[in-house]
């Protein structure tokens, strides 16, 4: 089988100033901290980056964002993240905003080689406006093109030397769809099988998908539980 | 029992057993404790869940399973966990029979705006545009009227729109309405209100039912 794994270090050659990163993870589930920090650490900017939020204040992307690296942000929700909201009102960052389903579809159409979706999701709101519309069996629809990225950063619970790889509760969310939307897929294991360990009928990304593969020795802090939201 | 309890256990009284189900944030989020033993009930989370159970007791989070809005949740017996383009699809598909989210108002004709404050609030859209649009039910829990006594139901919204003739049901600390064709039907009144502040409170015209308005 085809061997990916890839040391840290090796992956940041991979990051470039100006470029498109996706990066997957609803909250702290799915985030791949780790490469996000190494894309940190390599000093890249100018970025462009997809991801559903931009974490909490001060965790994962948030970081990324706060060191003034992106220029713009495609998401669909900044509610627990005050400081990205601020930037936002502050001009110091771009944020376009999408449904959440509508930025999925996105991203899975990018991955799928289609040109974009076709929605009536936000047609009677200011949504529609600066979109391209057009009329299909007799409805109203926008034209949504598709996303993809240079990069894109995704975290795995346990993945093979080839890329296959099994996600864990929702610590799924983004990543499977952002895992076929870019040039260039990084993964992040917490754990690394051997081949053929993982049932070929359980797996939820095939490796065909997947450029490099990082196992992680641990998992920081920043992958653990966020003490206000414990009940 | 406070006013946001009161909702939502009305709110609850709408569920019927059979319904999957979407709970956005806040109020909605008090619902399940008033759903205690009805096991035909499921509820969907837009983070990829099916199933979604109770939120976790202390000390026995899983750092790998959160709602969509962050807290700690345990899964039901025979939940599944999916990726978020299937997520979606299940609301969008038509597979989600009642959603219950917030408002920031709601017309008599069931317009709803809950996602932006033009340079005030911005947080984003979020999953609410797609709940709103294509859930097969939504109820709207809300206050009656804004923190400055402001009515919250009017006869048309003036804050953008969420979806436009998406709300079906409003339920209120006041009064429970339904939005039919003719416009806002009340449906209930609070036990410790009157059917004059409930009228007074509302900014677009209410359709009394015949007879006396039934208490909640």
């Amino acid at each position: 089988m085809i061997d990916k794994t890839c040391l840290l270090e090796n992956i940041r050659k991979q990051f470039k100033d100006g470029m498109t990163v996706m990066v997957g993870g609803f909250g702290v589930p799915g985030t791949p901290f780790t490469l996000i920090d190494a894309l940190l650490e390599t000093g890249s900017t100018d970025l462009t980056l997809i991801k559903n939020e931009a974490n909490e204040d001060h965790l994962g992307l948030s970081r990324l964002i706060e060191a003034g690296r992106a220029k713009k942000l495609v998401t669909s929700h900044l509610g627990l993240n005050a400081t990205v909201i601020s930037m936002m009102n502050r001009g110091e960052i771009e944020v376009e905003f999408y449904p959440q389903g509508i930025l999925a579809e996105k991203i899975r159409a990018g991955g799928a080689g289609l040109c974009g979706i076709l929605t009536d999701i936000g047609i009677d709101t200011i949504l529609a406006q600066n979109k391209e519309l057009i009329t299909v069996n007799g409805q109203r629809v926008m034209v949504e093109p598709a996303l993809r990225a240079d990069v894109a950063l995704i975290h795995a619970a346990a993945a093979d030397p080839f890329g296959n790889l099994i996600y864990e509760k929702s610590a799924r969310n983004f990543n499977p769809a952002m895992a076929t939307a870019a040039e260039t897929v990084i993964v992040e294991t917490e754990r690394l099988v051997e081949p053929g360990e993982l049932a070929p009928d359980a797996i939820h990304t095939p490796g065909g998908f997947i450029d490099h593969v990082v196992v992680l020795d641990q998992l920081s802090d920043e992958y653990g539980i966020l003490e206000h939201h414990v009940l | 029992m406070s006013y946001k309890e009161k909702i939502a256990k009305r709110a609850a009284a709408e569920i019927q057993a059979g319904q999957i189900i979407n709970l956005g944030i806040g109020i909605p989020t008090l619902i399940p404790k008033y759903l205690a033993g009805r096991k035909q009930v499921v509820v969907h989370s837009e983070n990829g869940i099916l199933g979604l159970g109770n939120p976790c007791r202390r000390g026995s989070e899983d750092r790998n399973l959160i709602d969509a809005g962050g807290t700690y949740v345990t899964i039901e017996t025979g939940g599944a966990y999916f990726d978020s383009v299937l997520s979606f699809s299940l609301v969008r598909g038509g597979r989600l029979d009642l959603a219950v989210i917030g408002a920031l108002q709601v017309s008599a004709a069931g317009d709803l705006a809950n996602w932006i404050i033009p340079g005030k609030y911005a947080p984003g859209i979020g999953g609410g545009m797609e709940l709103a649009q294509k859930a097969r039910r939504l109820i709207i829990t809300t206050t009656h009227t804004t923190r400055d006594g402001k009515p919250k139901i009017l006869e048309h919204c003036d804050l953008p729109l969420t979806a436009k003739g998406c709300v079906d049901t409003i339920i209120t600390e006041l009064a429970v309405m339904d939005v039919v064709a003719e416009g806002l039907l009340l449906r209930e009144i609070a036990a410790e209100t009157e059917l004059e502040i409930v009228v007074a409170q509302t900014g677009a015209k209410v359709i009394l039912p015949p007879g006396d308005v039934p208490r909640f």
